[in-house]
């Protein structure tokens, strides 16, 4: 029997709604955006429509693990709480941590937090939120005295313009860019704006496009800020009624600008370009500057995110209808974090440490005597702690630090060194996984029930589709039980997950009043929710309490502030660059980020074969002229190194990029590229205030990587012994089929061994496979079919010349092989008159390039919309459709 | 008055000329043919067919005594009229009943005989070679009445006849000197390929194998077969192919220049130069032919000086092989074995039995086998009488024309 589950999408922050018919007898489920879920009203973009494609058992974390043994909850759960004890008592609770992660949710979180600050009592958790988030939870902590996004997606709407800074929306949130776009076909005088280094897919829509020098972000805010002063454009009513700070900002501002000519070197843009922004800014009140991770994974993000609120400040564009700074967080559940308390300055509930009374309070409400009274490590200097030793026993939830972290080679040391690695995952094998003591199976998206909230501070249900899978259990269980073993049974009798989100909507809700001290956060009116209102709970906006007990779209149209004043704060912003800068040895800076069709690690999205045929191959975007430079090839290897490691890349040269930077994507692991690990290069630079890592500047040197040979295989089943000693291999999960991509610096003697060894797992001279060589080049190419089904194949070229790989890879859909097709096959190209697809475009219908390219010549398509009717390409999630554009 | 042109030999060489100067000069010349044999000229290469049953003798004839009439061509036919004598001096041919003609040119295109091994029994009687119609007649009144073939030979010839002699329900050996049947042809993995599938239709081979004697019953007809390793077959049928030389005793006998064979110029000239020959009695620039299609491009070439248009030079261009054996698709053209300077492309599927080999020097292909799959053959030779340089299409030029456009 099917049943239709309305559920939250568990990729970034957009928090799309999700409607699922499941098949629990089949294990499968079927995906469309809810129609009625505020967030995205129906549409999802590649990665949720794919989600049905990642819930297959294959490659899950099925049973809990004490050194790679599989073993029982109970031994597991003792040996956590035995080692997490002995090592507190020995060493003092800030000897253990948690890192914890923003795809957890609000109930795990709860509990982790719980458990670390109020009763080991160290402040040692802290999250993945720490990468994305931190500097705009700094940020508006320092000017609004909160934590607080004050809009909401309903602005996009109404907007007269959107200012999306440090942001590609259209791959990174490309539900809301949808919103946006939608928005602007409405009102083709609704202004984009985007201020990106990079010519993004989401420049696709800007009228005007920013190219800013990296990290100078705060450079222009301030030259804005000092703009607005000088061409009359403040609300000054506003400044003197509700800020504070002013005149000390914009003075500042003033001095370090100097002129626009002056702002615009500075920023390496044109000043006519500038001018236009700073214009566009003053003249049109409803604004909103959306960001993300450009402006806060930076070393001086924080003051970046008050620069930009600065503005909104000095001209009173916040909290009303299409107005105001809107960050877009990266996780699903990174605000959920948030208002846990989930990160190692926070204490609970938007309390923290620098108060006391919130301390005692928490405490009280806890029945926690031994409550953390200071913040715990943030994530660099957690692992560093780890590292030197201080930190002895850690336990990683739902993340994988070994790939995410900057100086990633020296996490992976990190945890190589720790005495006692306890991970609880839903996917067994990541490059986290692999270094754990202790594996604890956590249910995945498809199981977990429970609570998110999304960018616009919407809390909506997650809810269990699924059995769960082998014996995996939810976070806040395995927390629970762990705790219970500690001996704090009293504070952790959870039965359900909706016991803990009652526990933690009262504790926003407690002593938050005028007279104790208000706090933002606030979801007291949900505390009385029964079993039977959670399981219904519809999407929610908080605050959520009895003056607002239906939520709240937008917060601060009052002008009240939940500073000690009541009034925002102007900051004054001296604009600094990068910490680490180029330099001769390290001529180029790096910036890393996401792309389209995968998430995060890729541990679920590289799982649904689709997601993997957009960017397939770990890959480095290199401007022409640096490729000329450095000898590099379109296509070729490419090895980038930084003072901290290396990685290796497919080289993408293009103009999108600016000279003298590159892009590499953040996803690759170690799972799914030998030298794919983006975060090995990452320099582990912070941000003084936010913690957060500078991931989108490194100073690296690239060159170019010259095979011996490069080659590739196509496989039904996944290889074991994939090519160990390689110098480069890739592997993507295909439809039907792995594709391998490889490349070394030595020539084996015999090609035909190496590969019937390394690829075929034989030596015997016996084996039916049909093989090509070429013995002047060496190349060779081979296949196995076994019952006119094709099993393998492979191709290896000591020069370049190998076929695309997407006409194979369609034969593994064929039952049987034609006649014809099998002996194209070693040929690599389809006899003549077979058109190939071409590199994929749309993932959700899975059209190619070459479909396209044709579609459009042969049927004369003028639109986007019409390759659309023609081809149903970009009509799903319309994340492609700069890419059609282009081809148009 | 026209020229009188006689031409000693039906066979396909001499023919083909003869058709190819009626086409360029009609009127020029009385001509007069001998044939040791009692037909038209008939297809010499579809014996093998004959053989194994797929055609009759009539489905092979190319041109009928009724062709040389239409012609105006004297045909002499028979083993009583095969010429003994080239009286050179008086510019005339005797046979061997008397018959004389007298010639202002001479065609002489009188082929090749089997190579005969010299070993103790090779004239018993049920030894014979595999030349001409009368060999077929002989090998199928065998096929009737006895059980035990042994062909000595894997080249082209021994197993088009091992093959015959098989589907006709003889138990037949091949006894093959070399370790690689049709090793002038092919080589190693596309010799054994073919060895593979003559053994599943039930062919026995004795590779690397040398012969001995012949042992023969009281009626002096063969019983068996001895090899040097000291094993023995019994033996009704005893084929020999294991090779043709010219056939140049005529020539010789009458004072022309002959090495291996009878040596022709560019133009198909013996040191006579009143005497043309063409065929598998010929010498050319230190080659002998045993491949139907040079002998054609001699005859163009013949046809063409004899009708004294007189431009055409014949040069040896690389031929192709393919053995005439049903469902059996082998081909091999030029330096298909290659060596230190060469390059090669191979490709196998072993499943499919199909194995194809190009060699290649300096970016040109300049050999070709290819076994299960021969569609391409023409192809490769083109390429190879081109000297198209090959660099563009090297990575995919095995798989076939098709990819390579």
């Amino acid at each position: 029997m099917n049943k239709i589950i309305q559920t939250t999408c568990p990729y970034c922050g957009v928090g799309c709604g999700i409607t699922a018919q499941v098949d629990d007898m089949r294990h499968q489920v079927s995906i469309i955006g809810d129609k009625s879920h505020p967030a995205n009203f129906g549409r999802l973009c590649s990665k949720g429509s794919a989600l049905g494609e990642t819930v297959e058992l294959k490659g899950r974390l099925l049973e809990p693990r004490i050194f790679g043994r599989d073993t029982n909850w109970a031994q597991a759960l003792d040996q956590v709480a035995g080692t997490f004890t002995r090592t507190i008592e020995k060493f003092g609770p800030d000897a253990v941590a948690i890192y914890a992660s923003g795809q957890l949710l609000t109930e795990d979180y709860y509990v982790a937090n719980k458990l670390m600050k109020g009763f080991i009592g160290s402040g040692n958790i802290d999250t993945n939120s720490r990468l994305c988030m931190s500097s705009s939870v700094a940020g508006h902590k320092r000017a609004f005295g909160s934590d607080t996004v004050p809009g909401c997606y309903d602005d996009f709407e109404q907007a007269e313009m959107i200012v999306l800074i440090g942001s590609n929306t259209a791959w990174c949130h490309p539900v809301s860019f949808q919103r946006i776009r939608t928005a602007k076909d409405a009102n083709p005088a609704l202004k984009i704006v985007v201020i990106d280094p990079r010519r993004t897919a989401s420049c696709d829509i800007a009228d005007l496009h920013l190219p800013i020098a990296s990290g100078t972000d705060a450079s222009l805010f301030n030259g804005l800020l000092h703009f607005l002063q000088q061409t009359n454009a403040l609300n000054q009513a506003y400044i003197d009624a509700h800020t504070e700070g002013f005149a000390e900002a914009v003075n500042a501002a003033a001095l370090n600008s100097g002129s626009i000519e002056q702002v615009a070197k500075r920023c390496k843009l044109k000043v006519e370009d500038l001018q236009c922004f700073y214009q566009w800014f003053a003249r049109n009140e409803k604004v909103m500057s959306i960001y993300s991770q450009g402006i806060n994974q930076s070393s001086s993000g924080t003051d970046k995110v008050n620069a930009i609120i600065n503005c909104h400040l000095a001209t009173g564009r916040i909290g009303k209808p299409g107005m105001g700074p809107f960050s877009l967080t990266g996780q699903p559940n990174a605000m959920g974090g948030r208002e846990v308390g989930g990160l190692s300055h926070q204490l609970a509930a938007h309390m923290d440490f620098s108060s006391t009374e919130d301390i005692e309070r928490v405490a009280q409400f806890w029945g926690a005597h031994k409550i953390a009274r200071k913040p715990g490590l943030a994530a660099v200097d957690l692992f560093d702690a780890i590292y030197d030793g201080a930190v002895k026993a850690v336990w990683i939830m739902g993340t994988n630090p070994v790939v995410s972290l900057p100086n990633a080679d020296k996490v992976k040391q990190a945890l190589q060194r720790c005495d006692f690695v306890v991970v609880s995952d839903c996917i067994a094998n990541t490059d986290t996984t692999a270094l754990a003591h202790v594996l604890l199976p956590a249910q995945g998206w498809s199981e977990k029930d429970g609570t998110v909230t999304n960018s616009e501070r919407r809390i909506s249900r997650q809810r269990t589709l699924l059995s769960p899978a082998g014996s995996s259990k939810p976070d806040w269980w395995i927390i629970t039980q762990v705790a219970r073993r500690m001996g704090f049974e009293k504070a952790f009798q959870y039965q359900i997950a909706s016991d803990i989100f009652r526990e933690h909507a009262a504790l926003s809700g407690l002593d938050n009043n005028g007279e104790q001290g208000l706090r933002d956060f606030d979801i007291s009116g949900l505390a009385g929710l029964s079993q039977h209102e959670y399981d219904q709970l519809q999407p929610i906006q908080w605050p959520v309490n009895q003056t607002n007990p239906h939520g709240s779209a937008r917060l601060f149209a009052d002008g009240q502030f939940f500073t000690s004043s009541g009034k925002a704060q102007f900051i004054t912003i001296e604009p600094r660059l990068a910490v680490n800068s180029t330099n001769n040895d390290y001529p180029l800076v790096l910036n890393t980020g996401r792309i389209r069709d995968q998430w995060h690690t890729m541990t679920r999205t590289a799982i649904a074969a689709k997601l993997n045929q957009h960017k397939p191959e770990p890959f480095v975007e290199v401007h022409p002229v640096d490729a000329k430079h450095h000898q590099l090839l379109s296509n070729g290897l490419a090895l980038i190194e930084s003072q901290w490691g290396s990685m290796m890349a497919r080289v993408q040269i293009g103009d999108s990029q600016q000279q003298g930077n590159l892009f590499v994507p953040m996803h690759w692991t170690e799972q799914l590229a030998n030298h794919g690990r983006m975060g090995a290069l990452v320099n582990p630079v912070v941000d003084p205030i936010s913690k957060q890592p500078e991931s989108k500047h490194t100073p690296v040197r690239i060159k170019p990587y010259l095979p011996a040979w490069q080659g590739f295989i196509l496989s039904r089943q996944e290889l074991t012994m994939i090519a160990s000693g390689v110098d480069y291999w890739v592997k993507v999960k295909g439809e039907h089929y792995y594709r391998y991509e490889l490349a070394d610096g030595v020539l084996p003697n015999s090609l035909q061994t190496w590969v019937r060894a390394n690829v075929f797992n034989t030596v015997s001279d016996n084996l039916q496979c049909l093989e090509y060589q070429d013995s002047g080049r060496n190349n060779y190419r081979a296949a196995q079919i076994v019952d006119n089904r094709l099993e393998s194949v492979i191709f290896i070229a000591v020069d370049d010349a190998l076929p695309e790989r997407d006409w194979l890879s369609t034969l593994f859909e064929k039952p049987v092989l034609e006649k014809h097709e099998r002996m194209a096959l070693l040929a690599g190209i389809p006899p003549s008159g077979v058109a190939e697809g071409g590199p994929i475009i749309c993932s959700c219908f899975n059209v190619g390039e070459q479909t396209i390219r044709a579609a459009i010549r042969e049927k004369g398509l003028k639109t986007h919309q019409e390759v659309g009717q023609c081809l149903k390409a970009g009509t799903n999630c319309g994340s492609c459709v700069p890419e059609i554009k282009a081809l148009l | 008055m026209k020229q009188r042109l006689v031409v000693i030999g039906n066979g396909m060489a001499g023919m083909r000329t003869i058709e190819e100067l009626l086409t360029a000069a009609p009127e020029k010349y009385e001509i007069t043919v001998f044939g040791a044999e009692p037909y038209g000229n008939y297809n010499r290469i579809m014996l093998s067919s004959v053989l194994c049953g797929e055609k009759a003798i009539e489905d092979i004839v190319i041109n009928d005594r009724q062709w040389y009439l239409d012609n105006g061509i004297t045909l002499h036919a028979g083993e009583d009229k095969a010429v003994v004598r080239i009286d050179r001096k008086n510019r005339k041919v005797c046979a061997q009943d008397g018959t004389v003609a007298e010639y202002e040119r001479l065609l002489i295109a009188t082929g090749s005989k089997a190579v005969i091994p010299s070993i103790p029994g090779n004239d018993l009687d049920g030894v014979i070679s595999f030349r001409d119609i009368l060999d077929v007649k002989k090998m199928l009144a065998y096929s009737q009445s006895h059980q035990n073939a042994v062909v000595l030979g894997g080249g082209l010839l021994g197993l088009e006849a091992a093959n015959g002699l098989a589907l006709r329900g003889m138990n037949v050996t091949v006894i093959h000197s070399n370790n690689v049947l049709l090793n002038r042809q092919l080589d190693s993995p596309a010799g054994k390929m073919l060895q593979a599938a003559l053994e599943q239709r039930g062919l026995t081979f004795k590779m690397a194998a040398k012969l001995k004697q012949l042992l023969s019953d009281e009626n002096n007809h063969i019983t068996t077969v001895c090899l040097d390793d000291g094993s023995q077959l019994e033996c009704d049928l005893f084929i020999m192919a294991i090779g043709v030389r010219p056939n140049m005793a005529l020539a010789q006998a009458a004072g022309i220049y002959c090495e291996r064979g009878i040596v022709v110029n560019d133009t198909l000239q013996t040191y006579d130069p009143s005497i043309y020959a063409v065929g598998e009695c010929i010498q050319h620039r230190g080659d002998t032919f045993g491949l139907v299609a040079p002998l054609f491009e001699q005859a163009k070439v013949c046809a063409n000086h004899l009708s004294a248009h007189g431009a055409a030079e014949y040069i040896t261009l690389p031929t192709a092989t393919k053995l005439k054996v049903t469902g059996i698709n082998l081909f091999s053209v030029g330096d298909f074995q290659g060596d230190r300077t060469t390059e090669s492309l191979h490709f196998t599927d072993p499943a499919c039995g199909i194995y194809k080999k190009l060699v290649i020097k300096a970016n040109k292909l300049i050999g070709a086998v290819l076994y299960g799959d021969t569609t391409d053959g023409n192809w490769y030779q083109e390429l190879m009488e081109k000297e198209e340089n090959i660099a563009d299409i090297r990575n995919v030029m095995i798989f076939g024309k098709v990819y390579a456009e």
